[in-house]
């Protein structure tokens, strides 16, 4: 104990712990002091969030903005590398378990925690003075919704997202690179993209692609603009297969509507879901603006290692977790067992996927 | 004809286009980038872009986890 002061990061030369970051020359002092005066948003803790909160913090990135929706369950902790067992315990919310820990690994950096889910209503105030965001939400719909902040306040964001063993990453810098419109117009339809919770998820490509989101907004956050990249990322590390994806040519095409017509339905609420509660059902009705044509026995093939399942031509029931969730064939879902809404759009991205 | 795709091969019809392949593969192309020869196809293009013996395909669906 009586160490400590002579240990105290206070009592030292604040860049002194950074030491062996600042000596990579294309960072420099200079960079280091450029990081500790920035502020970046990490969008969703929970495997490429956690991540990369970590790092950046470590890295001593001056403040960090942690929003998340969730609570911690045990099954996170396998690739969740913030979390520990005595946080499934407490049942505490990812983005307050993420700056307790943080504050024990670098007292340096500010951490503001906000429990809440990331929609049209909040998310500019979200990004409120932050100089980089990070994706490490679950869900297109909210990263539509990013791409549509970031474009229209000029803030960059890098995408992240994983399933399986397979990653993909890739910087967006407002009037610099394509923005994730450009590569992709329509956010795919619900119930037709794989989860981590049916196609399961392993935690090293978690690592490879929150480190690279984290190295970009490093370089970002330093002002290393020739260094960030423009390509598209795709990263298999069970096939041991790496690709980058050159975008040059989505930007030029110069048609997108998001970053070249500045149209931002999402940011206006014009696109995405509805969600309501179902008075007095202890459910949530949930609705999605891009209708699917769902194979309901498909669905129920996927998700029948998940909980019990039953399909007909008409409906799919599951019982997971004690919800009960319907779906029908346009994506459409009623999620039993909840009156929180965010609750119930956490249970949908998990097992059916939007 | 046989082109590659994301490393594996691919039988398609003599001239099929990028746009036939997505539909072969049950594709949407909104939800897909398409990249032959190292070359980003831009989506407006898919119709005309014709695959030739050999070519060498890659097919990006973004993933969403995270």
């Amino acid at each position: 104990m009586n160490d400590d002061k002579n240990v105290s990061p206070s009592s030292v030369d604040p860049l002194a712990r950074y030491v062996r970051q600042s000596l990579f020359a294309p960072l420099g002092t200079e960079g280091q002091e450029r990081l500790q005066a920035s502020r970046a948003l990490i969008c969703g803790c929970g495997a490429l969030g956690s991540v990369a909160a970590n790092t950046l913090a470590r890295a001593g990135v001056g403040k960090l903005r942690i929003v998340d929706r969730d609570f911690l369950e045990l099954n996170n902790l396998q690739r969740q590398v913030l979390f520990d067992e005595n946080d499934v315990a407490a049942g505490i919310p990812k983005a307050v378990a993420a700056q307790q820990r943080l504050a024990q690994i670098n007292s340096q950096v500010e951490v503001e925690a906000v429990v809440a889910d990331v929609d049209y209503r909040n998310v500019l105030q979200l990004f409120d003075d932050v100089d980089v965001v990070l994706d490490g939400t679950d869900n297109f719909e909210t990263r539509f919704l990013l791409n549509d902040a970031a474009i229209k306040t000029k803030t960059p964001w890098i995408y992240g997202g994983c399933i399986g063993a397979e990653g993909q990453t890739m910087s967006i810098v407002p009037d610099r690179t394509a923005c994730l419109r450009c590569l992709m117009r329509e956010s795919p339809p619900p119930g037709t993209t794989p989860t981590c919770d049916t196609a399961g998820i392993l935690g090293p490509i978690i690592n490879v692609i929150a480190s690279i989101e984290s190295c970009e907004a490093i370089k970002i956050l330093a002002g290393r603009w020739d260094a960030v990249s423009d390509v598209l990322n795709v990263i298999d590390l069970w096939d041991n297969r790496i690709r980058q994806i050159n975008l040059s040519s989505l930007r030029d095409a110069g048609d997108c509507p998001t970053c070249h017509q500045l149209q931002f339905p999402w940011l206006e609420g014009a696109r995405g879901g509805q969600s309501a509660v179902l008075c007095g059902r202890n459910s949530v009705q949930l609705t999605f603006e891009q209708e699917a044509k769902l194979s309901l026995e498909r669905l129920a093939e996927k998700l029948k290692t998940v909980g019990k399942v039953k399909a007909n031509a008409f409906l799919l029931r599951l019982e997971v977790d004690g919800f009960q969730l319907t779906v029908f064939p346009d994506g459409r879902a009623i999620i039993g067992g909840t009156e929180d809404i965010t609750e119930a759009k956490t249970v949908y991205a998990k097992y059916i996927g939007h | 004809m046989i082109v590659s795709v994301n490393g594996d091969s691919q039988e398609v019809m003599e001239n099929a286009s990028v746009a036939d392949l997505l539909q072969l593969l049950e594709l949407n192309a909104a939800h897909v980038a398409v990249e032959v020869n190292r070359e980003l196809i831009p989506r407006e293009q898919h119709q005309q872009y014709r695959l030739s013996a050999g070519d060498q395909l890659e097919i990006v669906t973004l993933v969403g986890g995270g």
